[in-house]
Formats: structure tokens, C-alpha cells, sequence
């Protein structure tokens, strides 16, 4: 346990050089409040050694046993609904995408897309989430159901960003950048690691599959599908 | 006492964060696996040390890091106005973007499985500095274009031009973790830390609208990793070729060898 609060303290000395440097250098004043400061270091460090033990004993082993239990019982429509439930249920309360589908329904009311009344943001902004929820549990679905074929993910890939960058051409203008941050936020520090574990675990439990080259991915996917989905919901509204 | 109902206050909304994988997980384990966890005990336990250790890590982010961290970069960027220049902004961008991502849990989690599959082929800190440079060049970019006011969607569409190019000559098991690690780089520290950074740099510059050039940030950040990830790949494998091309008068053993772990 010591050795790993160690190593996390190691993990954030690069944050705290940065800031020490451009506080002092750059700025040329004082750190504001250091105790405050190196107590919140403390509790970051403390936080980050218990999340890793846990990960190795809770969320891992979870995500591996479900993995393999799913191979065994052999059925792919449990196998999906799973899979579905899980990119659509970690994603539907995200903080980080509340707070992003919030800003969007600013953006589309300050463009006159919708009314500006209160209620018909928050109707846009509860559309635009289960929109992005939806399009990360499908894409949990797309990802899952190509671990069990065995394709090469670049070729799914490539045909995702090509719709992005389509879409890019006729999506409202207002709506491209957050349609492309959508992709980045919907992936929590929870979720990476229980769905990385599925993927893993599936393709060491299927004959035929290599872990490294069909059990990664299914983050990608859940990164992929938000931004094709957010520009779809600015089109069609 | 405050320190106290403050962290009551963050565990309550991790708890509430988790409560809904918790319950999938539950539900498909009692209902459709229906087969009794190995050891759920020592699960149980996993999950409430995430819990906890997310709760206290939110909190010291919160309570310390965030704050200096908006506060400086509302300074460096009017330091950035006085002066004419916003040299710093771009290097402070680069060096949070690094710094942040190295401390990155779910990345650190990608990078620990990613080991663990490869047979200790992929180093947990190799690939966490490739995707921490990756990062940094994703948010001193996007900053700069902020600054700039240039289409974000060509920054984008170049940058998968490149990922395209890269697919085909990297090696091809390194691909899916690439692809996978621009999703990782960012939630919980950087997301933070760049969104305010990217609205404070919208708000202060004349003519950006901080609604339109405020966002994309995130997207470069999770963009420029799948590149530098693959570039580390395709580095790892020159000097190896390079090595092993040293060394054919020799042994052809080794050469078998370094072929097997491309990476």
C-alpha cells in the first residue's frame, strides 16, 4: 500500500512542477495557499492508490468473469443486450456529458435552432443525452460484435470517420465543435476500465482471437459513434 | 467538519455514478448468468475501494488543483494580451496536457491490461508518456487555434488523414490500443483543467465566440494520442529492425525473437 501511494505520488509530481514553474517564472508570485495545496496532492495521491488497488481486485476481475462467463453460456443476444446496457447505462448520468448537453442547448438557442425558454433546452439538452447514451451503448454493440467475428477494427474505423467527416459538411455550424468534445467525455474512469476488461476477457476466451488485437477497441467505438449521433440530433432539430 | 460533509458530498455523487453500472452488472449477474460470483467478497471490496479512492482523488482535484489551475490560466492569458504574444499559453497547454494525462486513472488502467495482454511487450510507462505527448500537441494545438480562429474541422480531418496514413504502416497489433487511447486520455483530471482553458481563452479573444471556439479542446485531445501512440509503435519497431539488422552476422535466433515482439 505504501509502495503504491509512492508511485502515485510520482504519478502527479508532473503537475505540481508545472504549476510550481509557471506560478513562480512565468507569473512571478507566490503559490496561493500552499498548505491547501499539498493537502489536496495529498488526497489526489491517497485516492489514486486506493482506485488502482480496487481496480485490480473489484473492477478487472468483474469485467473478465462476466467476460467469460458470457463466452461459455454462448448467447449472443444476452452477450449485446449486456453490452448494450452497460455503454448506454454508464454514459446516461456521465457529470462530464450532462454538463457538455447543457452547453449545447445554449449554443442551439443562442443560434436560434430552438426557443430560448427554459424548458425547451432542457427538452434539447435531455434529447441530446440519451442521443449520445444511446450511440455509446450501440457502439459498445458494434464493438463487442466485432471481437466476436474477429474483423480488423481500423476498417470500421475508417468508415466512422469518414461519416464524421461528412456529416461535418452538413451538420449547424454551431453544433461541430461540441459534436467532437461529445466523443471525448462520454468514456468515464469507471467505464474504461470495467469495458477494456470485457473486451480483453472476451478475446482471451474465444478460440481464435488474440487479446491485443481484438480485445482493445471498444473504447474507440464509444468515442466514435457520440460525434456522428451529436451531429445527426443538430440536423435533424 | 467541512472537510467532512465536503467529502460526504463527492462520495455521495461517485456513489451516485456508479450506481447504475453496479445495477447492470447485478442484474445480468443474478438474472441471466445466474451463476454465484468466485470470492464476491474480494469484489465487493474492489468496488468500494474505486468508490473511495475516486471520491478522495474528485475531492483533492477540486479542493486544490482545479482552482490554481483556472486561476493561472486566466492569468497567463492576460499576461498573453498585455504582451502581444501567447507563447506561454501554448507551453502552459502543452505541459498541463502532459502532466494531467500521465495521472489520468483510466488511462493508467488501459496502460496496466494493455501490459498484462502484450506479456510485458508494451511498457505501462511508454505508452502512458506516448499518449501524455500525444495530449500536450492535441491541446497547445487546439489552443493555438482558438488564439487563431481557424475551422476546427480541418484541424480534425487532417488529423485523420494521418491516423489513416499511420494504420497502414504501424504494426498491427499496436492499432486497436492506439485507437483506444484517445478515448482514455480524457475524463476525469484534463477534461477539467482544458474545458477552462479553452472557454477563458474564447471569452478574452475578440471575435471568438466562447459557445463556438470554446469546445473542440476535448476532441484534439483525444485525436493527436491515437498518432503519438502509433509513432511510438512504429519507432520501437525501426530500432529494433535496426538492431536486429546489427546483429544478422551473428545470430539468427535473436532476430526470430525480435520479430515475435514487434513492439
Amino acid at each position: 500500500m505504501l509502495h503504491s501511494f509512492i508511485s502515485s505520488l510520482r504519478d502527479l509530481a508532473p503537475i505540481i512542477a508545472v504549476i510550481a514553474f509557471f506560478q513562480l517564472v512565468v507569473l512571478r508570485s507566490m503559490l496561493p495557499d500552499i498548505l491547501s495545496l499539498l493537502g489536496g496532492v495529498f488526497m489526489v495521491a491517497v485516492g489514486l492508490s486506493l482506485f488502482i488497488r480496487g481496480l485490480e481486485l473489484g473492477l478487472f476481475p468483474i469485467g473478465e468473469s462476466m467476460a467469460y462467463a458470457f463466452a461459455k453460456k454462448g448467447s449472443a443476444f444476452w452477450l449485446m443486450a449486456f453490452a448494450f446496457c452497460l455503454g448506454f447505462g454508464t454514459t446516461v448520468a456521465e457529470p462530464a456529458l450532462i454538463a457538455v448537453s447543457t452547453e449545447a442547448a445554449k449554443v442551439a438557442a443562442a443560434a436560434g435552432e430552438i426557443e430560448s425558454s427554459k424548458q425547451a433546452q432542457s427538452a434539447y439538452a435531455t434529447g441530446l443525452r440519451m442521443t449520445v447514451a444511446f450511440s455509446v451503448g450501440l457502439a459498445i454493440v458494434i464493438g463487442v460484435w466485432r471481437i466476436l467475428k474477429g474483423w480488423p477494427i481500423q476498417y470500421l474505423i475508417i468508415a466512422g470517420y469518414i461519416i464524421v467527416v461528412s456529416l461535418t459538411f452538413f451538420a449547424p455550424k454551431e453544433i461541430i465543435g461540441i459534436a467532437y468534445d461529445s466523443g471525448g467525455v462520454t468514456t468515464s474512469t469507471i467505464t474504461v476500465p470495467l469495458v477494456t476488461a470485457l473486451g480483453v476477457g472476451l478475446a482471451s476466451s474465444i478460440k481464435g482471437r488474440n487479446p491485443m488485437l481484438d480485445g482493445f477497441g471498444l473504447i474507440a467505438f464509444a468515442s466514435l459513434t457520440p460525434m456522428i449521433f451529436v451531429m445527426i440530433y443538430g440536423m435533424v432539430l | 467538519m467541512l472537510f467532512i460533509s465536503d467529502f460526504l458530498t463527492t462520495f455521495a455523487s461517485t456513489v451516485r455514478d456508479v450506481l447504475p453500472i453496479a445495477a447492470i452488472i447485478l442484474g445480468f449477474q443474478l438474472f441471466v448468468i445466474r451463476k454465484k460470483l468466485p470470492a464476491w467478497p474480494r469484489l465487493l471490496g474492489g468496488f468500494i475501494l474505486v468508490i473511495v479512492g475516486l471520491s478522495f482523488f474528485l475531492l483533492g482535484l477540486e479542493r486544490a488543483l482545479f482552482p490554481i489551475g483556472r486561476l493561472m490560466a486566466t492569468q497567463l492569458i492576460e499576461l498573453g494580451e498585455s504582451s502581444g504574444g501567447f507563447l506561454w499559453v501554448y507551453l502552459f497547454a502543452f505541459a498541463i496536457g502532459a502532466s494531467t494525462t500521465i495521472a489520468e486513472p483510466s488511462l493508467i488502467a488501459v496502460a496496466m491490461k494493455a501490459n498484462q495482454v502484450s506479456g510485458g511487450a508494451i511498457g505501462v510507462w511508454g505508452l502512458r508518456i506516448a499518449v501524455a505527448i500525444g495530449v500536450a500537441i492535441g491541446i497547445a494545438l487546439g489552443a493555438w487555434r482558438i488564439v487563431s480562429g481557424y475551422p476546427i474541422h480541418w484541424f480534425i480531418i487532417a488529423g485523420y488523414i494521418v491516423v489513416v496514413i499511420q494504420t497502414l504502416l504501424a504494426p498491427k497489433l499496436i492499432i486497436p490500443l492506439a485507437y483506444d487511447s484517445g478515448g482514455v486520455t480524457t475524463s476525469t483530471v484534463t477534461v477539467p483543467l482544458v474545458a477552462a482553458l479553452g472557454l477563458g481563452l474564447a471569452e478574452n479573444i475578440d471575435g471568438r465566440s466562447a459557445l463556438i471556439d470554446g469546445f473542440g479542446l476535448i476532441a484534439f485531445a483525444s485525436l493527436f494520442p491515437m498518432i503519438t501512440v502509433m509513432a511510438y509503435a512504429q519507432f520501437a519497431e525501426f530500432k529494433r529492425a535496426r538492431q536486429a539488422a546489427n546483429l544478422t552476422t551473428s545470430a539468427t535466433n535473436t532476430q526470430a525473437e525480435d520479430n515475435s515482439n514487434a513492439f
